[in-house]
């Protein structure tokens, strides 16, 4: 049988609302601290400045995703239709003059591509699929996603220390703070 | 800042303006706790013996209409409809054009609004998208059975085959599998992307083993750290801002289908704008005939209140008259073409053996929303209800104007011929009917028919700053010294 060991995940505490949550944040920002988030049941705006976030990269992914659709479905008609087999149908040619016809797969495909390019560009950015995290083992942080706001330092932060960190949660305002620990089969 | 802005600015503050009052999206000051309570427990208490009398015939009919009706047309052949020679077309298309204009209303919401700052479509854009979602499903059966050979369907992809044949990329038809398949791969992305965070409120709830399994795997881990929703309101932006042109350019390309041809009455230049107007009208009549009889059932009157049911009254009139500038426009034109065959065309729909199809078009598409002019008839459920049923009858009318009494008198008149749908017709289109609520009413059980992040997010206090101003005499009011103050602030 394997020996269960606890290891510190880091900080939860609760904070009262929503601008309470966004003070809270600033301070922690300007702390120094870089390893935490800020977790409420909807997005709160504004929050990405208060935490010293950058906007996020999809975009550029999702710009190329998208050229890559437009590209597919230009080579996939020209070809096709060009080169391969060129249909004449009422007397229509078949050439580099009739590109205005594939305008609307080429569009088409520009959207699907850009649109899975979304799906998984984000998937990899917040990085889930990811069924467990140490914080499901909290008792409270299930109210996360109902009516509570959080914030979580973790123990992975140079500042952190066990002492130290509740002490400054608690002078930002945090309430029930607790210490998340995850179990790590050792 | 540059100068010309600053006495803008400076001017602005000087000016008291009054500021509109706003009504609240969440009435009675309900909490977090509350509304996540109330949306969970549509799906997590017993269901309402009404439930059950939807579903179960629903489903009935689905089984028999779907089910069986494709059982017997692939079986014996597509004759058993009472498609011919020249209308070709028959129901089955005009089903199509139904059904996929159905599902523009929830892409509208979900995405045109979103883009518009809407905010009151966070109580009714998870709903309609689901609707946007079946309705597609029920969209795509037609076409893909009209081809004939179902087992052949394949054909209409780009991929070898053993004829070393090609898809002609000219076709509008298969710009139409195209737009088709995208519209529905695009909507799904967007309705189980906007699910996420409230299939996680749903697990965290869920205390049996393998609900918390099922919600746990399709909420992916959600945290609702700000980590993530930062990436996540941005995925979203980016898919309202792909699912607008894409919604306008579904419906447009279908109606190439028509305007490409060199058909009287068909050959307009107005078909994309005419038909994406009015795909959106019947899409929202469908809305509120599903949404105004659930928010009773389940108690989501706090949540989706009657602003939102004006809301959709008001859209619903607005494309009801662009729908009809668009008829008259059409007549107007063939009128003034002095182009003897559109002429006759329009004589034909509007006098001929199918003058009951036009009278019936034009009387609950164009007229019946008109009441919708009365505040008094925007607040009377029963009347925004029956308009919600004229329209959705009205716009299926409008689909079999435009295909069969085109297609019933063509050129020659050799061709000419009366249409009438079979049996098996009748028993499919039904079918799909009852496939629709039968789905509809799964996801009612299943998944979170509101927005529990979004209609969250709307209330007021959810503002960072709620706390930072002192005065709320009224939680939906933007108060008046608040707004002062902000100007204040932004010019200091």
């Amino acid at each position: 049988m394997s020996t269960t060991r606890k290891r510190v995940y880091g900080y939860l505490a609760e904070f009262k609302s929503a601008s309470a949550l966004f003070k809270a944040a600033e301070k922690v920002r300007d702390a120094g601290v870089k390893k935490w988030d800020c977790y409420s049941p909807y997005p709160i705006h504004g929050l990405d400045g208060a935490m010293g976030m950058k906007r996020s990269i999809l975009p550029w992914f999702v710009f190329f995703g998208g050229i890559t659709g437009t590209i597919t479905a230009f080579t996939l008609a020209y070809t096709t239709q060009v080169v391969i087999y060129p249909t004449i149908v009422q007397a229509k040619p078949s050439n580099i003059f009739t590109v205005p016809a594939f305008f609307p797969v080429m569009f088409e495909l520009t959207i699907l591509f850009s649109g899975f390019t979304v799906l998984f560009g984000l998937l990899a950015l917040i990085q889930l699929p990811r069924l467990n995290h140490p914080l499901f083992a909290s008792r409270q942080f299930h109210r996360a996603t109902d009516d509570a706001f959080f914030i979580a330092i973790e123990a992975r932060d140079g500042s952190f220390d066990t002492q130290a960190t509740k002490q400054f949660l608690e002078e930002i305002g945090g309430d029930n703070i607790e210490l998340v620990e995850e179990e790590d089969q050792g | 800042m540059s100068s010309t802005s600053e006495t803008a600015q400076d001017n602005v503050s000087d000016v008291k303006l009054p500021v509109l009052k706003r009504e609240k999206l969440v009435l009675e000051g309900r909490s977090y706790h509350w509304i996540t309570e109330r949306i969970c427990g549509v799906l997590e208490n017993r269901q309402p013996l009404l439930w059950w009398m939807l579903f179960l015939p629903s489903a009935l009919i689905a089984m028999i209409g779907v089910g069986g009706g494709l059982f017997h047309l692939v079986s014996t052949g597509v004759g058993v409809w009472g498609n011919t020679n020249r209308v070709m077309w028959g129901w089955p298309i005009v089903n199509f054009v139904f059904w996929i204009g159905i599902g523009h209303a929830g892409t509208l919401i979900s995405a045109i609004l979103f883009l518009t700052r809407q905010n009151w479509r966070t109580s009714i854009n998870r709903a309609a998208e689901a609707m946007t979602i079946f309705a597609v499903m029920c969209a795509g059966i037609f076409p893909a059975f009209h081809v004939g050979r179902v087992w052949f369907a394949w054909f209409l992809a780009p991929v070898p085959n053993a004829n070393a044949i090609w898809q002609n990329f000219k076709s509008p038809l298969l710009w139409d599998v195209f737009a088709v398949s995208t519209y529905f791969t695009i909507s799904l992305i967007f309705w189980y992307l906007g699910m996420v965070p409230d299939l996680a409120t749903i697990r965290d709830r869920c205390k049996n083993g393998l609900r918390k399994v099922l919600y746990g795997i399709f909420s992916l881990g959600w945290r609702g750290g700000n980590r993530q929703w930062s990436h996540y309101e941005m995925a979203y932006l980016l898919l309202a801002a792909l699912s607008t042109p894409l919604v306008l350019s579904v419906h447009s390309v279908v109606s190439f289908d028509f305007a490409t041809s060199v058909v009287p009455g068909w050959h307009t230049t107005i078909f994309p704008p005419y038909f994406v107007a009015g795909a959106i009208f019947g899409g929202f009549a469908m809305v509120l005939t599903i949404m105004i009889p659930a928010r009773f059932v389940y108690g989501l009157q706090d949540l989706i209140t009657m602003k939102h049911i004006d809301n959709m009254a008001k859209i619903i009139l607005l494309t009801g008259t662009i729908v009809g500038y668009a008829y008259l426009m059409e007549l107007f034109v063939a009128f003034y073409s002095g182009a003897l065959y559109e002429m006759n065309a329009f004589k034909f729909r509007i006098a001929g053996p199918y003058w009951w199809a036009y009278a019936a078009m034009m009387s609950l598409n164009v007229l019946s929303p008109q009441i919708f002019w009365f505040k008094k008839c925007r607040e009377n459920l029963w009347v925004v209800m029956a308009v919600a049923m004229c329209v959705n009858v009205g716009m299926w009318f409008e689909r079999f104007v435009i295909i069969v009494t085109t297609l019933a008198r063509m050129w020659l008149p050799g061709d000419w011929k009366t249409y009438s749908p079979s049996g098996q017709d009748q028993l499919l289109f039904v079918g799909t009917i009852g496939m629709f609520l039968a789905l509809f009413m799964l996801f009612m059980r299943f998944l979170p028919c509101i927005n529990i992040a979004e209609v969250k997010w709307t209330k007021v206090e959810s503002d960072p700053h709620y706390e930072d101003n002192e005065s709320h005499a009224d939680d939906g009011v933007v108060v008046e010294e608040a707004y002062q103050k902000e100007l204040h602030d932004t010019k200091s």
